[in-house]
Order: C-alpha cells, then sequence, then structure tokens
C-alpha cells in the first residue's frame, strides 16, 4: 500500500552496534496515528516503564508522523519519545526544523535506539546506508559548531540532530537540539540521549517527496487547509508578523506573566522585554520551519551572524520571572540556553527557584563561586548560570542543572519550584487562568502548556471566548484541546496550525495521505486513546493521583498585584469533573473506559 | 479621563498611550472609531485586563487594551 506511511523502522542496538529495519502494520498506525501515538505505543509495549531512565534498558524513540514530510501546512516536525528522567513519566517532546523531514525522504517512520555505546557515538544515514561513527571528536561540542561541523561532513541538503554539553552531562533540563535552533525539549530528554553516549543523527535522503495514497483528495485537504491559514488573521498575519513574543504585552495585560518565580503575575517593565521591543530593535527576519506557511520564528543578529530569536516563553522565563528587564540579556541567555542544549522554559525557571532561594537566605553568597550573585533583576546572572549549568563545573549549577524540583528539595524549600510533576511551569498564571492550571495538573508528562493549549479560548479568544476566571466547563475543554494535540503531534504538525484548522481538515489530511477512512470522531477518539496510554505508561512508571497536582503557590497565595490581583486556581473544583469526562476514577483509566478505546 | 494602551501593529501611526475623555467616547467601539480601527480586526479587547465587548460603557479611570489577533505558544 502506498501511502505517507514508510511502514519502516530503524532499530538501532548501541551496545553491539548493531541495527535491522522493522516494520509495522497499517491497523496499528491507525490506532495511534504516528509519531507521539505510535511511538508511545511501542515504548509501552518494551515495558520502559519499569525502566531507569538513563539506563541501557530505556529506548530512545524518534517518531515521524504521517505527515511529516508531505505538503502538508508544518508537515516536518518529529517527536522523540523515551521515559523522560525528570520525573520518570513518558518523555515527549516535539521539535520542527527541517530533520523529521529529512528522516521520511531517507525511508524511515522512526528510529528506536536501545542500549549504551561504550564510548561517543554517532548514527548517519543516508537511504539505505547505515553508519554509526565515532563521535570522540564532536563530543563536547555546543548547538551552533556540532550543526556546523555535521553540515560541512555532509553538506547542506543533510540535517542533523545532537545534544550539547547540557546532554552530556546527563542534566535533566537537556533537550536535544536540531538544525541549531530548533529544539525537542523538556522533560530531559537530551540526559537520555547522553546516557546512550550518542551524540549526533545525521540524515542525508535521495529522494524529496513523499506521495499520498490519495495526490487528488490530498491536494483538495491542502488547498483547504491552505485556504483557511491564508483567511486566519492569527495564522496569517498574527504569527507571521509579531511572532510568539507578542504574548508578553497580552498576557501581563490580564495579569498573568509570572514575575519573580511566580510571587507577581503583573510585570512593570513589561514592554522592556516585549514582542514590540524585540520587533523595533532586534528582528532581522522570520524564520520558517520545513513547509510551514506561517512563520512564527524571530530571527535576530547576535555579533553580525543571524541566529534564532527567543520565543515567547524563554522571554518571560529570563524576563520577568527572574525580574530582568534587559532584552539584550534575555537575547543572550536565550543563546546559550540553544547553545548548550538546555531547556528554555526550565532552566531558566530553575535560575529564578534559585533567585528566591536567594531571597530567602537559602542559598548563600559562597556557593556562587565567583559567578554573579543570582539577585533579581540581574542580567549577568541570568547570561552566566545558563552557561554554568550547561558546562557543570560548579557546584551550584550542577545542583540546578538537574532542576528546579530537585534544587528546591536539597534546601529544604520545594515549595519554590514551580512546577507539576517536578517540570517547570510554562508562562501563564494558572491562578489567573483556570483551564490552564487543571492542563498542567494532568499533563502526562508534566507542567506543560502545550499538552492543552485552552490559552487560545481562554485569553485569545479562539475559536471563540471563554471566561479564564471561570471553572465551569473547563473539564471538557482542557479534554478536548488535550486529545486533539495528541493528534496533531501524531500526525508530525506544529500545534500552531490548530488556530486555524480543526479536527475536520486534520482528519481529511490524513485520510488522503495514508488511504484510511477515519471519521472526525474516531481520528479525536485515537488522540483520547493516545492520551490515556501515556497515563497507563505513567501508572506502571509509578504515578500516583496526587502527582495530578499544582504548586501550593498557586492554591493557596492569591495573585498578589495586577488585574487578576485575588484569584487562586481553583484546581479542586475543575479536578473530579476532568476525570468524570475522561472516564478515570482516582486519575486513572477505568477499565470500561480502557475497553472503549480498546487498549484493555 | 480613560486610558488607552495600544499594542503591535496598532502602535502605527497612533502611539502606544492615548488619553481620552470618557463623556465624550462612551465606549470601546467610540474609542476603535476615533482611532480608526475597525473592531473586526482587534482580536483581543481588555478592559481593565479582561476581556470586554465593544459596546461596554466606559468609566472614568478604566484602562482600554487594543491587540490585534495574535497567539503564541
Amino acid at each position: 500500500m502506498n501511502t505517507t506511511y514508510n511502514y519502516n523502522v530503524l532499530r538501532v542496538n548501541l551496545t553491539d552496534k548493531s541495527w535491522q529495519t522493522e516494520s509495522f502494520g497499517h491497523e496499528e498506525a491507525n490506532r495511534f496515528i504516528g509519531g507521539r501515538g505510535l511511538a508511545t505505543k511501542w515504548l509501552y509495549d518494551a515495558g520502559c516503564a519499569k525502566a531507569d531512565p538513563l539506563s541501557p534498558e530505556n529506548l530512545l524513540i524518534f517518531a515521524n508522523g504521517p505527515l511529516t514530510g508531505t505538503n502538508s501546512p508544518t508537515g516536518g516536525r518529529y517527536m522523540v519519545i523515551t521515559k523522560q528522567p525528570l520525573n520518570n513519566m513518558i518523555g515527549s517532546a516535539n521539535s520542527g526544523g527541517t530533520w523529521g523531514a529529512r528522516l521520511k525522504y531517507a525511508g524511515y517512520d522512526a528510529i528506536i535506539f536501545e542500549g549504551k555505546a561504550d564510548s561517543p557515538i554517532r548514527l548517519f544515514i543516508e537511504d539505505d546506508h547505515v553508519e554509526l561513527i565515532d563521535a570522540s571528536d564532536i563530543w563536547g561540542m555546543k548547538s551552533t559548531e556540532c550543526n556546523d561541523k555535521l553540515q560541512e561532513m555532509y553538506g547542506s541538503k543533510s540535517n542533523s540532530l545532537y545534544i550539547g554539553p547540557a546532554g552530556e552531562q546527563l542534566s535533566l533540563l537537556a533537550c536535544i537540539m536540531n538544525d541549531t535552533d530548533r529544539a525537542a525539549g523538556r522533560g530531559g530528554v537530551g540526559a537520555v540521549m547522553g546516557s546512550k553516549n550518542l551524540k549526533a543523527i545525521t540524515v542525508k535522503a535521495s529522494n524529496t517527496i513523499v506521495n499520498a495514497y490519495d495526490k487528488e483528495a490530498m491536494k483538495v485537504a491542502f488547498q483547504e487547509a491552505m485556504a483557511k491559514i491564508r483567511a486566519n488573521p492569527v495564522t496569517s498575519e498574527g504569527l507571521p508578523g509579531l511572532g510568539t513574543a507578542i504574548l508578553i504585552n497580552v498576557i501581563n495585560g490580564i495579569g498573568a506573566l509570572p514575575t519573580k518565580n511566580w510571587q507577581k503575575s503583573y510585570f512593570e517593565d513589561a514592554e522592556k522585554i516585549s514582542g514590540e521591543e524585540l520587533a523595533e530593535n532586534y528582528l532581522v527576519r522570520k524564520g520558517h520551519c520545513h513547509r510551514c506557511p506561517i512563520g512564527c520564528g524571530r530571527v535576530i543578529k547576535r555579533n553580525d551572524k543571524e541566529i534564532g530569536g527567543p520565543e515567547y516563553e524563554p522571554l518571560w522565563a529570563y524576563g520577568s520571572n527572574c525580574n530582568v528587564n534587559d532584552l539584550a540579556a534575555v537575547n543572550e541567555a536565550n543563546f546559550q540556553c540553544n547553545e548548550y542544549g538546555l531547556d528554555a522554559i526550565g532552566a531558566p525557571a530553575t535560575i529564578a527557584a534559585a533567585m528566591e532561594l536567594v531571597q530567602r537566605d537559602l542559598i548563600k553568597e559562597d556557593e556562587f563561586e565567583g559567578l554573579p550573585a543570582l539577585v533579581w533583576g540581574s542580567s549577568e546572572a541570568i547570561v552566566e548560570w545558563t552557561k554554568a549549568m550547561g558546562e557543570g563545573k560548579v557546584e551550584l549549577a550542577k545542583k540546578m542543572a538537574q532542576g528546579s524540583a530537585n534544587l528546591c528539595e536539597s534546601y529544604d524549600a520545594a515549595q519554590y519550584s514551580m512546577s507539576s510533576k517536578r517540570m517547570e511551569l510554562p508562562a501563564y498564571d494558572a491562578r489567573a487562568i483556570q483551564g490552564i492550571g487543571l492542563n498542567y495538573a494532568t499533563s502526562n508528562r508534566g507542567g506543560c502548556h502545550v499538552r492543552g493549549y485552552t490559552i487560545s479560548p481562554e485569553v485569545l479568544g479562539l475559536p471563540e471566548q471563554a471566561d479564564r476566571t471561570e471553572t465551569e466547563g473547563k473539564a471538557a475543554l482542557v479534554k478536548i484541546f488535550q486529545d486533539l494535540t495528541a493528534v496533531i503531534d501524531s500526525l508530525g504538525l506544529c500545534l500552531f496550525t490548530s488556530f486555524a484548522l480543526g479536527a475536520p481538515e486534520y482528519t481529511a489530511l490524513y485520510n488522503a495521505a495514508t488511504g484510511s477512512n477515519l471519521s472526525v470522531e474516531e481520528l479525536l477518539e485515537a488522540g483520547d486513546r493516545i492520551f490515556n496510554l501515556e497515563r497507563l505508561f505513567n501508572k506502571d512508571a509509578g504515578m500516583v493521583q496526587s502527582d495530578d497536582s499544582l504548586p501550593t503557590r498557586l492554591i493557596e497565595e492569591p495573585v498578589s498585584n495586577g488585574p487578576s490581583k485575588g484569584m487562586l486556581s481553583k484546581l479542586d473544583e475543575m479536578l473530579p469533573a476532568y476525570y468524570a469526562e475522561r472516564g478515570w476514577v482516582d486519575g486513572f483509566p477505568t477499565e470500561e473506559t480502557l475497553q472503549r478505546l480498546g487498549i484493555a | 479621563m480613560i486610558t488607552v494602551k495600544l499594542f503591535a501593529y496598532f502602535r502605527e501611526k497612533r502611539g502606544k498611550v492615548l488619553y481620552l475623555d470618557e463623556k465624550i467616547f462612551h465606549t470601546p467601539n467610540d474609542v476603535c472609531k476615533e482611532l480608526n480601527i475597525d473592531p473586526e480586526q482587534v482580536g483581543i479587547l481588555l478592559i481593565n485586563g479582561f476581556h470586554a465587548k465593544f459596546d461596554v460603557p466606559l468609566k472614568n479611570g478604566d484602562l482600554v487594551s487594543l491587540f490585534p489577533p495574535v497567539a503564541g505558544g
């Protein structure tokens, strides 16, 4: 059957340096779509929930969706699926760029790594040619140098992903980087790669096209999707023209921009780190991932060289959350974060937590070891401590590189880690926006906004305005956003398409590409199935119901300033309704739910 | 007096902040008309940090924020 699946998975054993290709069935693909869903199924079936995430027993899977590499708008994304070391739960990180599409063109839907190499190694793929190569010459390299070196070796038509020094040192905040500044971030997936001594994967391909099962239907589905993207003011003008950075003023405007490690929710100096400021003084041009008609990326200049500028999240995390109003410093810290391969939310959020520990006299001055003092508003601190965390050479920086939960616990002050399931929360105060708090708390990988981005209805008014302060109806809203996101991640598309597209458009693209005949409801049910399977994985990994939680600060300390002053997260009001909506009892799916979804 | 804050490209030729008399500009609709901004082109309208409709009466001291359609992640 000629579809956009290759039905071809490369399995590489790093211990004995062998590899083989494997197939998978169309029916299995249909049930889990691809990317996030299918790879989670493989990880679950392999029993990795019980594995030590940094041991050879854990699998590290890179997986494309059926629309990766197609002409579908934003069809270039891949997922990293593994058991993540930050919290010993499902690791599920998404990245753009071009690497994923190149892997599809080379003939593979996924690569599964097992075992551990005895010394630094890298993988090179060119169509059927697979080669494991000593990587001692590039071990230690930061992102730009590593990417440039591999491009020099293999040419501009190759794409590489790699870990930076943070991944090599097993930082639990380590990402996997590709195409210089794109990141499969969060959860410490880079540490899993580092634990296997795997530095990089380079892919070349003779092919540059993936043919849909039904080319005519694909053409129609593509045109309809593109028409919606072009007609939608957010995807045609807002994101291309302004990028994600524009949200600084929006979120500050409603009083939901966490400031000083969430001690405040309104930042007086927001304008100085805003998207408007970035556009006026730093922007060179917009940046695109593979086949992206939107182009939300911001390219800026650093020493006359073009680099990827900060997105909304690092602008917030290095900016207001560290009480820093110096955009040049935020740009530099974000650059260093990418260079060392650190999570651009987790790393700066951990710096903010450290600043609060200093404020409370828990971290002492002598722990700085000559580095700039970790004090609120310090431009030098956010840059130098990012580098120190990436380098892992200072004792305190080593602790910080293990994430805010570990850091704060080491000072017997867990309450200052603003995290859920030990993953640092992103840039929206859950006291001021009720639904996103429910999403943070129930996200399977931990405190994450891109598992169910209810900011769309609750703040941006898309597709229609929901009251951010209300709890009613949020359970159903969060569930549908989480399920649809699982679908989009599994298809190999960018979540930003969902500002313009809905389940009918995704279904049309999927069916045309793969020759399937799923209804809209069946595609969404696949999203539900994937989300439930992730929850089962977490259950086997030791998750308990009380892990579906938010930091005490969000439940007990009312917002202290700005328009949302006085608000608290009402998670307890929403959680029972959410479990009921999902068919879960005490945080986990019932037998009946599993049978309905066919994963019993 | 009401304060009107403009964001992104709404600032072009209009500035960042304006002060208007609520006795003349009774609603956000009136504000938009004065600034030559089509309400249809407004993505987010906030009054004192809360989402609002264009026909809500404005009162002395209100802060009106106007954003074009934007998004992020």
